[in-house]
Formats: structure tokens, sequence, C-alpha cells
């Protein structure tokens, strides 16, 4: 036994020499910038999304010698940093997913400037809008590695063809278009009403497309009172989809549906919907929990526009930012913001970047290069209005504006009420975060 | 004192001691200067509350004091600090957060689902665990049949939680419960073959309540083309064939075609039988004439339909009547606003029963049988033998069942976290589930969170209380 135990830990130590003098000789061979440099990069993304992400680490690691961990934080990231941050020891480079935490985290001085290191690659590769919700008080401290496109409108393929009906070019359209879904005998609309976030993300498109980029930046910071007339006629355009009989299930059913399910209802059989607007991620969706094809069963296009207006694009992302003063972090924040980094994980598929210099050929699928390109090329664009908000009004179940939302699809006609209720908790909010 | 939580601890052992003859005391003061004193050879004669050795216990005591410390009276102690200051922790705002705690829809609305919890759970679960405990003792197969019911307990909350998440799933395709209650309501009372069905054109058929009827009347001899839509394709009957319009029908017969009025792929014309459009087998049609039923007839495979034997001077209104259109029963919205506390604490009682009869059981087992015997020759029939001696004999077992259950309830959290979907989580708000809500969920208030937490710990600390008393009592 002891003999068996000797001659492991010989072996072991014989074969931990041989690989750090391999590695020492691979390295002395051809030496780079970063060789020995550790870097800890943290994000909420698991599985499929990790390893995707993975290649993009392995690439940097590849270019720069750097040797990079990587952590999952799971959803909540900003209870991992939080206690990380106060015990001094944050991760170098964080993807956090809302500008809301960069904003925080911006203004209690955790994060490191990153202008030095990445404006250049910001301003080249990026439109401008990229740049503004990187920035806190003048100073850019983020940079928009991951991109997401929340203005699309996903459909049963089959039911299309069987209906007659094609991609809407106008709200009006697209609105006379359910109604022949409706005739046809499929409820058209799926909803995944009981998440609030699939209903503010109808509604701020709608008022993107509507009330156009000016109004909607102020109302996002709160300047125009959701009283509003043009919140009230956004209201009154989203509740002309809240029909029941447009709603797979009805209201009460709709209010009881998580998304992935109000996924799995457009490609169940029979299909119990047609119909339903919401962002890139429903492809992986799409995917995983049904045996539809995207592409070929589930098709998208993007949200009509309103009244002639331009057709909106809300955008959502991740954005890294540097919390540590170290060369390697700088490196890979450096990286994240180039088309090299992009395109790693564009060819592994599931992922758009807002970074105009991708080249298209790098995305693994058309659908994926599609949405890519209306995310880069629409001048329409704006952040998803709720992540901007604090969130006990804009991301959090069962209050602010998620519950109100879900107030108005059980009850779209009292488009005056439910101004007054959005108005009275966003007030509540805003002063609770500033006071 | 400026000294730390153990230090107070060890601290706190003297005025005890004192009272049981001043020795430590003493020892502990001259203890610095003199030379450790040896154990005592003659035992004192009345004993320290330590010990005969309360140096040594209390060194022994230490790992356990230590622990304690650390995992709950620090962490108490800065709860109750941190629930003084504000969202970020900088600034102290006295009971600022008690009050908003109460002042807050969300909070009250959890305190209030907290009270029906703390009332109807643990009672029921005691109830319904004594009956069948009592009932237990009585069938033949009683081991199978508590196994069967302590079975659950063997299950987390958690996936409990996940398991009647499935059970209450809206969809009957989904699940169990609306499965049941659909199956049932829908053999009692068939759904219509059209359910969802209306016509292509309101403007020439309006609806009567549930059926529909030609807005104008027609002489006999006329055709009428009823067109409909809405009606899922998988739905239309499989012995359907292309529609037709009806040759116009004799003296005293009415014609007409009940058919799917639209065209797929598109183009068709609303109201017209256009070539590809199926006709409606089975359709019940009647001929209404002045409110009555004067006539009936049911569609061919094509949809025509004819109504013969009326009376060729009057005129008709055509319906179709509501049993064709009687739509499919949707279900209970288990969670719902307004069912969503029931149905969660029903799944806790499937969890808990099996906990209340087990430990019942016991308790039964240990009622002396000669009580019983001697109540039953005195006369007394099974429900006096129960409510006279069994209940009162079992009161002590009852009440820690009730109890236990009670603190239970009370810190509930992961089955109302699991089982309410994210539009219902505000009325199935309960204090806990509040408290992580607003520490993490989304506001990150941690200083409301902290003073929900104590106020969390002030209701569990009677019934805690209550449960040290009883068994100090039962020690005695």
């Amino acid at each position: 036994m002891k003999r068996f135990t000797k001659l492991t830990a010989v072996i072991a130590v014989a074969v931990l020499v041989g690989s750090v003098v391999a590695q020492a000789s691979a390295s002395s061979a051809r030496p780079k910038a970063l060789g020995g440099e550790n870097v800890e990069v943290a994000a909420v993304w698991s599985g499929a999304e990790q390893r995707s992400f993975k290649r993009v680490l392995d690439a940097f690691e590849e270019k720069t010698g750097a040797s990079v961990t990587y952590t999952s934080t799971s959803d909540d990231i900003a209870s991992v940093l939080e206690p990380r941050i106060s015990g001094g020891d944050p991760p170098d480079v964080a993807m956090l997913p809302q500008p809301g935490l960069l904003n925080d985290f911006a203004r209690s001085g955790s994060l490191q400037p990153i202008e030095d290191v990445a404006g250049a690659q910001v301003d080249k590769n990026y439109a401008p809008i990229w740049r503004e919700l990187g920035t806190v008080d003048g100073q850019l401290y983020g940079v928009w590695f991951k991109g997401a496109n929340k203005s699309l409108v996903w459909y049963n393929a089959k039911v299309f063809r069987d209906a007659g009906v094609k991609a809407a070019d106008s709200y009006d359209q697209f609105v006379q278009d359910l109604q022949t879904i409706s005739d046809f005998g499929i409820t058209p609309l799926s909803v995944g009403a009981a998440n609030g976030w699939t209903l503010t993300d109808i509604f701020e498109n709608i008022y993107l497309a509507q009330a156009g980029p000016e109004k909607y930046d102020q109302l996002a910071r709160h300047e125009i009172p959701w009283t509003d007339e043009s919140v009230k006629q956004a209201l009154r355009t989203m509740g002309q989809l809240f029909q029941s009989e447009f709603l797979a299930g009805g209201t009460t059913e709709a209010l009881q549906t998580e998304f992935p399910q109000s996924v799995q209802n457009l490609f169940s059989k029979p299909p119990k919907a047609a119909v339903e607007i919401e962002a890139d991620f429903v492809a992986g969706t799409v995917k995983g929990d049904t045996t539809a094809k995207v592409g070929k069963d589930a098709k998208f296009f993007p949200f009509p526009a309103i009244d002639g207006g331009e057709p909106p694009v809300v955008t959502g992302g991740d954005v890294a930012v540097l919390f540590k003063d170290s060369k390697g972090g700088k490196q890979l924040i450096k990286f994240l913001a180039s088309p090299a980094a992009a395109e790693e994980w564009a060819s592994a598929g599931g992922y758009i970047s807002a970074n105009k210099n991708v080249d298209p050929s790098s995305y693994a699928d058309s659908t994926f290069r599609r949405i890519a390109r209306l995310l880069t090329t629409s001048t329409n664009v704006r952040f998803d209005m709720s992540d901007q908000q604090p969130s006990a009004f804009g991301a959090t179940d069962g209050q602010g504006e998620w519950q109100i939302f879900q107030n108005f699809l059980s009850n779209p006609s009292d488009v005056d009420g439910i101004a007054q209720q959005l108005e009275t908790a966003a007030t509540q909010a805003y002063a609770a975060t500033t006071g | 004192m400026a000294e730390g939580p153990t230090q107070g601890g060890v601290d706190q052992v003297p005025p005890a001691a004192a009272a049981a003859g001043g020795r430590s005391v003493l020892a502990k003061r001259e203890v610095p200067q003199e030379a450790p004193p040896r154990p005592p050879i003659v035992p004192p004669r009345r004993q320290h509350a330590l010990g005969y050795n309360p140096r040594l216990a209390l060194f022994f005591l230490l790992p356990a004091l230590v622990l304690l410390g650390a995992l709950m009276l620090y962490p108490i102690w800065y709860t109750i600090g941190r629930s003084l200051f504000d969202r970020a922790g900088d600034s102290f705002v006295g009971i600022d957060n008690y009050r908003r705690m109460f002042e807050l829809d969300a909070t009250r609305r959890a305190i209030r689902n907290n009270a029906i919890w703390v009332v109807s759970a643990p009672t029921l679960a005691t109830g319904i665990g004594l009956v069948f405990a009592v009932l237990a003792e009585r069938v033949r197969w009683q081991t199978a049949f508590k196994v069967a019911v302590f079975m659950p307990m063997a299950i987390s909350l958690l996936a409990a939680g996940v398991i009647f998440r499935l059970v209450y799933e809206q969809d009957p395709d989904r699940g169990l419960a609306n499965a049941v209650a659909t199956s049932v309501v829908d053999a009692v009372r068939p759904p219509g073959e059209l359910a969802g069905g209306r016509p292509s054109q309101p403007e020439s058929v309006r609806s009567t309540g549930g059926g529909y009827e030609t807005r104008r009347a027609f002489r006999p001899g006329s055709s009428v083309p009823i067109g409909l839509v809405a009606i899922p394709p998988d739905e239309i009957p499989s012995d359907a064939v292309r529609a037709r319009s009806p040759a116009r029908g004799g003296p005293g017969t009415l014609t007409g075609t009940v058919w799917v009025d639209f065209t797929r792929g598109g183009g068709g014309t609303p109201g017209v039988v256009d070539p590809t459009e199926q006709g409606l087998p089975g359709v019940k049609v009647e001929a209404i004439r002045a409110g009555d039923v004067a006539g009936s007839a049911t569609t061919d495979p094509d949809g025509t339909f004819a109504v013969s034997g009326l009376d060729r001077s009057d005129s008709y209104r055509i319906a179709l009547p509501s049993s064709n259109f009687r739509e499919p029963y949707g279900g209970v919205t288990w969670l719902g606003p307004t069912l969503v506390t029931p149905s969660i604490i029903a799944a806790f009682l499937w969890v808990w029963i099996g906990f209340a009869m087990i430990v019942i059981g016991a308790g039964l087992a240990a009622i002396p049988r000669e009580v019983l015997e001697a109540a039953r020759t005195d006369g007394a029939n099974e429900w006096q033998v129960f409510r006279r001696v069994t209940a009162p004999l079992l009161r002590p077992v009852l009440l820690v069942v009730l109890v236990t259950l009670v603190i239970n309830v009370l810190k509930i959290f992961d089955l109302v976290f699991v089982i309410a979907p994210p539009s219902s989580q505000r009325d199935a708000n309960v204090v806990a589930l509040e408290m992580w809500r607003v520490s993490f969920g989304g506001a990150r208030d941690q200083g409301l969170g902290s003073a929900l937490s104590v106020l969390l710990f002030v209701l569990v600390v009677p019934a805690m209380i209550y449960n040290i008393r009883r068994l100090r009592a039962d020690r005695a």
C-alpha cells in the first residue's frame, strides 16, 4: 500500500516537473505579452453560453498567453460581486447584464475608467449610442460585448402559410393579420405574461416606434410623466393586441404562462398560437424546448413601424467592465471591444454583437446574421427601458411596471387608470433610489 | 464593558454561581495572581450551576459558545443593527424601515397572508393528521397506509413545490388538477362541435347569447348561406367534404349551407362558398318563427341542410343553437390571485400531514387501553370515547404538533417561491419571501430586508418560548 502511494507520488512529481518544463520551453519559444498573468472574469452565463464564451476566452489566452479563470455567478450577479468588492477582491473583469448596475458600480467608485484602454476601439467599432450606454458622468466604463435585439416577431411558418398571412410591414397590417389567423381558427398571439418583462418589451417596442427616440429617452429618465399623452396613446395601441380572442388560452391563461411555455405554444401540435413578440433568445428556446427548426418552422420579421414611422430596435445586452487596474484585465477589455472576440462567439451561434465591424460571414446561421444586421444598421435603436429604470419599478416581480402591465393585460380598456398607476409607482421608485 | 459576545457569555455565569455559593466569583478574581486551584478533593455540599469545576466546564463549553456566538448571536445582532440603516447601509435611519414595512402594500399583504397560513395550515394539518391517525389504527393495512401518507415527508419542500407547480398548471394537457376538473365537467356538459366558431359575416348573422341567428327572415324556397370562421383546423370533423351551395328547396323547405368560410392560404371571399372551403357536417340547424322552433335539420358532410314542413306563407330566421358552440371547460385558475394561497397551503398539507399523523399515532399508542375499555364498559359510544377520553389525553401531543407546524409555517418560503408564478407572487407573498424579494430580488434594500427578518424573528419567538417551557415542564 505504502509503496503504491510512494510510486504515485513520484510519478505525479515527474509529470508535474515535465509539464512545467514543457510549458516553460513552449512559452520561451514564443514569448507572449501576458505570459503568467492571471485574469478572472465573472458573468451570468452558464451551460451553452458559458461554453461559447470560453471560446472567446481561449482565443484571448492563445493571443496573449494570459490564463483566464471564468466564474459563473448565476442570474444574480450583483449579489455575488458586492461582497467581493467590499472584501477588496473583485474579479478583474465582469459582464453586467444591466446599465443600472454599471451606473451603481461606477458611482460607488468600484470601476476603472477604460477610455485609454478601449476608447478608440469603441469609437471605431460601435455606433455612438453604445458609447453613451457605457459612459457614466462623462467617463467611459463599459464595452457592450454582447447585444440583444428585442424587436422581433417570431411566428410559426406553417400557420402563416395556411392562413395566407405574410410578414407584416406595418402595425395596422399586423393587427389585421392577427384577425385573419384568429379567423383561421388559431388564437394568434402567445404572450408569456406570467413574466412581466415580456410585457414591458412589447410596450417599449410600441412606444419607441410611435413616440420616437427622444420621447423614449425622456420617459426612460422619468423626465416626462407616465401620464403623458404619448404613453396613453402607446397603451391604446398595445390594447389592440390584448383582446381575449387574440391571446392563446385567453387573458387568464396568458397571465399563468411563463416565457418558455409561451414559445412552446407556437410549435405544439396542434399549435396553440402562431405569433410571439420577443427577443433573439427565442431561437434558443425553440432549439432547446421544441422540435421546430429555426429558420424553417420558426421564422421572424422585424417589429413593424407604426403610423409610417421608423421600425424600432429595442436592445439589451451585457457590458464588460473593469474592476481591477490589472494589465491582464485591461487587455481583455480591449480584446472584447475588437471584432475578433465577437466573431469567435458569433461562429458558435446564439449571439449577436452590436460591433458593426464584425464580419457578417462569421455568424453561424443566417437567422442571427439578419438579427445582427437589424441591430447594427437601424437608426432607431434604444436600450431596453425597464433595464434603465430603478429595478423596484422596472424589474421586480409583483410590483412596478411588471405588475401594472399585467393588470393592463387583464383590463386593456383602462388606459387612464394604468397610466396613473405607472406614474405613481415610478415616482415612488425614483424617490427611493435618490433619497 | 467593552467585551465581545463570547466574553459577555462568560460574564453571565458569576451571578448564577454567586447564588449557588459564591465560589467561582472569588476564584475568577484571584486566578491571575495565584496558582491554578486544584480540583476539590471533597465535593462541596451544594452543586454549582456549572458542575464541580466551572472553569473546566467552561473550557468544554467554549467551542459550543464560540459557534453559537458566531453563527447565531452575531448574525442576530448584526441583522438588528442593519435594520436601522438605509438601503446602502451608510446612514442611520432609526425605526424608519419598520415604519415603512407596515406602510408598504406588499409587506402588509405578506403579513396578512402569513396570518392566513398560521391560522389554517397547522390546524388543518393537525386535524387531518389526527383523523388519519385514529382511522389508521383500525384499518388492516395500517402500515402501508401510514407509509403512503408519510412518504411526501421524504421529499424536500422545493421538490414538492416543483411537483405542485405542474399539478396546478392551467393547461389541462399539462396540469393534473385541471385535467381532472375538465374531464369531469366536459363529461357532464359536453362541449359543442363548433366551439370557438363565429359567423364570418356578423352583419347578416347575429349572436344570441351562445348561439347565432340570421338577422333577416327567409321564406321557404330560399337558400341561406351561414359561413363560420375561427374553427380550429384540427377540429373540423373528419367526414367533412367540400362545401356546396344547395339547390333552392321546394315549397315548404328552407335550404342552406353551414361551412368554414376560410380559404386556406388566403384569397376567399367572405359569405361566398369558395371552391376549396369545407362543409361542416352534423351541425344542428333550426328554423325560428316568432321565437319558436318551427323545424330543424342536421347538416350533411358538404354542410348543406334542408328544413322541411314549413308554412310557405311565413318567413323564418335560421338559427344555430348554442349547444353547437359551447366552449370546453377551461379548468380552474389554481394559481390565479384568488386561489393561489389556498392551493399552496394544500401542497403544504400534502407534505406535512404525514408528520402530524405519525406523531399523533405515537401519542395514541401510549394511551392506556384500560381507560378506553373502562369508558366503553360504562356505555360510551365511539364518538364519546374519542371526544371525552382520547382527545384530552392527546392534548399535549396535539400541542407539540401544532406549535412545531406554526414555527414551520411562519418561516414558509420555498413552497410559495416555487409554486406561485411570477404574476401571482404578489398575491401569494409571505413575510419570508418578501424579505428575500426586498433584500435580493431587485430593490436590494437590505435595510428593509433586515427589518423584515427581525419581524419574522419576533413572530417566531413566542412559539419558541412556549416550546422550551413545555420541554422544561416535561423534564421536571
